[in-house]
């Protein structure tokens, strides 16, 4: 369930994190024995809260975002998703926990501390934009620096910049309401850049959007990260979405994660049948590469070759053609075999039993 | 009871309310049988009154001696923005406030508003009413801001913690209830004659609307908005001035146009206590003195300077939300620094011209002996007909309600009088087709029908108190549970031991007629309107009239018609009283889920059909709400027809206010203030009921 890599890397961290809602919240956690890290089962605390009556919207949630990744969120609504990245923020007053922000930890911040790390380090883009509807798109992008005190000039400037990073530039004066939702969310997120933020958190960026012009963002969202490698919460309930935006991500059911790794690792090895059920869906051949449904055997000679990293996608036209198959060379430099009943037997069989 | 009817189908027959019922009608019908010889329960005993007026009194004597010159000394304070306010307004020439006003309109509204602008202050000027206006106008310039500001203030504290809001919005709904009158007689007591009452009680009068705004626009911020701002970095009070109240500008600014109404509204009233030399004391002065000519000439400045008011104050709060982009903000503040150029050149140039700075006298249209000349003929010509409409709604709708059938009917009206026969017959009409209902399983339907036709033999003055308030308590238990009975005994027993039972059965009826005809014509005009888009184009502006119309002005035309008297007092109620019954009914048939009358509609629905079985029924608790409605505006149009001569509550607290006495004027506005709340409370539990039942949620119309 854990990331490999140690904690100290991280640029956030977030440790036994618990939301609790309903009466005497925090009361359900003063047993410390029973919590996960003192040795408890965190399923078996939070099913036991919930029948007292108690209401769990986050049940030790761990995880550790690293400097410049992409990490996604993905859970059906209910799933406590939005609670978490609220949690990161404390918008949400987390029940228990600790959230580690460069080693420092949130939770033990001081109001005048929690805003100054809302003003120079984070920025939150949200699902239904939040922008003011009486300033318009400029004012909105400044707004968060004028909060600051910013100098005008430096104000502009800056404001200026990201406006023009996110393709807004000649709309400067429009009022959110003449905007499309598409633009509106551009505003959105060039205010959450304007503070030059180090942790990236995107709430349902593109939920609200038409398919698309989803996809449009989704694409412009990757463009922006590699200019400016921040590091990025993403959350979404579009397992599609999070395949394509992910660096790594994380499955949440009942406020709990409930498998954390790459997009391929969550495809090839589902941790349960929840996860299982959400890959089922996913176009096999833009996932999979060559190298996960190669067979073990020798090629034959003079077939053409591929490095195992191909996407089976760009397989195809050629396999069509070609009954002898492909010759798929791994990263270790040794040889398999691979033609189209192979790779028909993987999508037709799921993956499980092709990558064995 | 208009309520008993459309009850039904939101109740389903249980047995235990058939039981009350049964019980509440046997009640009825022993007192209406028995009537005076049941003694001290159908006459609420004299010696079981408590008399609160002599210790209010002297409660309020010894208030006076000991903190009079506190509020003497804010009095006096007063005096001053007064005083300045009417030194400037009269010191600025007609002719530069001209200006000045027509460009503000133009801003809030456009050309047409402008226009409307410029011509009614022509009319002020022109009928020689200029300088009254500005009198009036001295008061609502200060009263505003300061109603706003104390609005706002106290808004923002109800909105940050939930203890002030509790305390806050039952305050406000008393304040609220309480009739406009009744909070003269206190303000009178402590800060004596003058400009001053008029200008506390505005400010009283006028702050709560803001309040209310104020939390509104405040809590309807959206959360993500908030988030937005919080994740911007807000401080605590960054938040609140550059997210919340900017976010809340709309809402804010309707208050500010409800506070300018309520204010305009009750310096008109205030002008009553006399000597003010404004507006409102020139129609009431006429109206005395039977100048009818004059008083409707004054009463339109009334009428004009609400509608101006009303449509820029809510030009700016609607204008607020759209957009303005650099070019027209730049582009306006030249356009005011023109005005302003323009407004100090007429000041100049009225120097060289006095007409512009003050109209002759001799110049003042007056044509009101015309006007006097014109009705006195039409009076003479047409007073026969007049006189039979009064009779007729008189003896054959108003004393039946009032007296019950027992005493209206009489050889001298009705041509016969009520004999063990004609009682009889009367009975069988009743109970006949009660028994049909009954036959047909609408038992509680029969039951009600039993008890409507009882309360008309008995008259709700006629009828023993212990009946009358069986029946209430009974169906407030129906609408909103115990909690709410209890309420309502709470509020009766008020009614009954101060010794207002009867002047508050007086207002029951009052009320209840007015809104029995206004509920019944408004709804139908209302259903009507939602069908025909041109019949709406018509009602849309003569409702919005009358509601900005100040109550005053609505008495004018029919004192001028009918004379004093309940049935003037009837047609005024009804006349204000009509427009949220049309206004709800419209609302809600108009607003119905389109996929619901889509859905109608592909079945095969034809349009009577689908009025009346798919739209009526869905808009029930939007016409219910209408209902609510309707029964506030006839209260508080109610108490302003005491000037024409009614005996009820409301008379009570015009003696109070004339005779200076703080208990009798206190304790009938507070009984007017009980019997408002117990209709509002019913008829909004059952309105409630109803959406529940239906699913959906109604938004109350502002």
């Amino acid at each position: 369930m854990s990331t490999s890599n140690s904690p100290t890397e991280a640029k956030l961290s977030c440790r036994n994190l618990w939301k609790l809602y309903g009466p005497n919240a925090a009361s359900h956690l003063s047993d410390e024995s029973r919590l996960p890290q003192n040795g408890g089962n965190a399923a078996e605390l939070a099913q036991s809260i919930r029948d007292q009556g108690g209401i769990v919207a986050s049940a030790d949630v761990n995880f550790d975002l690293m400097p410049g990744e992409i990490f996604v969120i993905m859970g059906l609504s209910g799933s406590g998703k939005s609670t978490v990245v609220r949690c990161l923020s404390r918008l949400v007053e987390p029940t228990c926990g600790e959230i580690l922000l460069d080693g420092q930890d949130l939770l033990k911040a001081s109001p005048k501390e929690l805003i100054d790390f809302r003003r120079y380090k984070m920025g939150m883009v949200f699902q239904s934009f939040g922008l003011l509807p009486h300033l318009n798109v400029f004012e909105n992008v400044a707004f968060p620096l004028k909060l600051q005190g910013m100098e005008p000039k430096e104000r502009t400037k800056r404001a200026e910049r990201v406006i023009d990073l996110v393709g807004l530039e000649g709309r400067e004066s429009s009022y959110p309401s003449q905007l499309s939702g598409g633009q509106q969310q551009r505003v959105g997120i060039a205010r959450s850049l304007a503070v030059e933020p180090e942790v990236w958190f995107l709430d349902e960026p593109f939920s609200a959007l038409d398919p698309l012009i989803r996809r449009q963002m989704q694409d412009e969202f990757l463009r922006l990260q590699q200019e400016l490698h921040k590091s990025i919460v993403f959350i979404t309930h579009d397992f599609l979405e999070s395949l394509r935006v992910a660096d790594r991500m994380a499955i949440m059911k009942d406020g709990a994660v409930v498998q954390i790794g790459r997009p391929v690792d969550l495809i090839l090895n589902p941790a349960d049948d929840y996860v299982r059920e959400f890959t089922n869906d996913v176009p096999w051949e833009l996932i999979l590469t060559a190298g996960d449904i190669a067979s073990d055997n020798t090629p034959p000679a003079g077939i053409k070759e591929v490095p195992a990293s191909t996407k089976v996608a760009d397989l195809l036209p050629y396999l069509a053609e070609h009954d002898a198959g492909v010759a798929v060379r791994a990263d270790d430099g040794s040889i398999f075999h691979m033609t189209g009943q192979h790779l028909i037997a993987a999508l037709a069989s799921g993956v499980t039993d092709a990558a064995a | 009871m208009p309520q008993l009817d459309s009850t039904d189908t939101l109740e389903s027959d249980t047995k235990k309310d058939t039981i009350v019922w049964l019980c509440v009608v046997a009640l009825t019908a022993i007192c209406v049988v028995l009537g005076d010889s049941l003694g001290v329960l159908y006459k609420y005993p004299d010696s079981l009154v408590i008399p609160l007026t002599g210790p209010l009194n002297q409660a309020m004597s010894w208030f006076v001696e000991v903190f009079g010159w506190f509020f003497k000394a804010i009095g006096w304070l007063f005096d001053w923005p007064i005083l300045f306010a009417k030194t400037i307004l009269h010191a600025i020439p007609w002719f530069a406030t001209l200006i000045l006003a027509t460009f503000v309109s133009y801003r809030a509204g456009g050309v047409s508003l402008a226009l409307f602008c410029a011509l009614s202050i022509l009319y002020m000027v022109t009928f020689g009413f200029w300088p009254q206006s500005m009198n009036s106008f001295a008061l609502v310039v200060i009263s505003i801001p300061l109603a706003v500001i104390v609005g706002f203030a106290l808004g923002t504290w109800g909105f940050l913690s939930a203890r002030a809001y509790r305390v806050i919005m039952p305050t406000l709904d008393l304040m609220q209830t309480v009739p406009a009158f009744a909070y003269l007689i206190p303000i009178l007591l402590l800060f004596g004659f003058g400009s001053t009452v008029g200008l506390v009680a505005s400010v009283l009068f006028a702050f709560p609307p803001m309040v209310r705004n104020t939390i509104v626009g405040l809590r309807g911020v959206p959360g993500t908005v908030i988030d937005s701002g919080l994740m911007s970095g807000a401080t605590p009070v960054q938040l609140f001035w550059n997210v919340r109240v900017p976010t809340a500008r709309r809402q804010l600014l309707l208050g500010v146009n409800q506070a300018t109404m309520a204010s305009l509204s009750m310096v008109i009233i205030a002008s009553i206590i006399g000597g003010t030399n404004d507006i409102g004391w020139e129609v009431l002065s006429t109206i005395r003195k039977a100048l009818f000519g004059e008083s409707i000439l004054a009463g339109v400045v009334i009428a004009l300077m609400a509608m101006i008011l009303d449509r820029v104050t809510n030009g700016f709060a609607m204008r607020s939300t759209t957009i303005i982009d650099d070019e027209m903000k730049k582009s306006s503040r030249l356009a005011w620094i023109i005005c302003g150029g323009v407004f100090l050149a007429a000041i100049a140039f009225a120097q060289l011209i006095p007409l512009l700075s003050v109209w002759p006298k001799a110049w003042v249209i007056n044509p009101a002996p015309a006007m006097n000349a014109t009705l006195e003929w039409v009076f003479l010509e047409f007073r026969e007909g007049l006189e039979a409409i009064k009779q007729v709604a008189f003896f054959f709708v108003m004393l039946p309600i009032k007296l019950g059938l027992k005493q209206a009917v009489s050889p001298f009206t009705w041509g016969f009088s009520m004999t063990p026969m004609v009682t009889a017959i009367y009975a069988a009409l009743v109970l006949i087709p009660a028994a049909f209902l009954a036959y047909k399983h609408r038992i509680l339907q029969a039951i009600r029908l039993v008890l409507l036709g009882l309360v008309l033999y008995g008259g709700l003055t006629g009828t023993a108190w212990i009946a009358l308030c069986a029946i209430i308590v009974v169906l407030g238990w129906q609408a909103g549970g115990r909690g709410l009975a209890i309420w309502i005994v709470a509020g009766l027993a008020f009614l009954l031991v101060t010794g207002i039972w009867n002047p508050s059965t007086i207002s029951i009826y009052l009320c209840g007629v007015a809104v029995l005809l206004s509920f019944t014509v408004g709804s139908a005009v209302g259903v009507w309107a939602s069908e025909n888009d041109k019949v709406a184009a018509v009602v849309r502006p003569i409702i919005d009239t009358l509601q900005t119309m100040p109550l005053f002005v609505i008495l004018i035309p029919f004192v001028m018609v009918f004379k004093i008297g309940e049935f003037t007092a009837l047609l005024s109620i009804c006349t204000f009283a009509i427009v949220p019954a049309i206004r709800y009914t419209q609302h809600g048939l108009r607003n119905l889920p389109q996929d619901v009358v889509e859905a109608a509609s592909a079945i095969g629905c034809t349009r009577a059909q689908l009025l009346f079985q798919v739209k009526l029924p869905l808009a029930v608790p939007s016409i219910m709400l209408g209902l609510n409605q309707t029964i506030m505006f006839a209260i508080s149009m109610l108490v302003i027809t005491a000037l024409v001569g009614t005996d009820d509550l409301g008379q009570q607290i015009y003696i109070g206010l004339g005779d200076g006495d703080f208990g009798v004027g206190m304790i009938a506005g507070v009984g007017m203030a009980i019997i408002a709340m117990i209709a509002d409370r019913i008829t909004q539990s059952i309105s409630r009921k109803m959406q529940a039942k239906l699913g959906l949620r109604q938004e109350m119309l502002a």
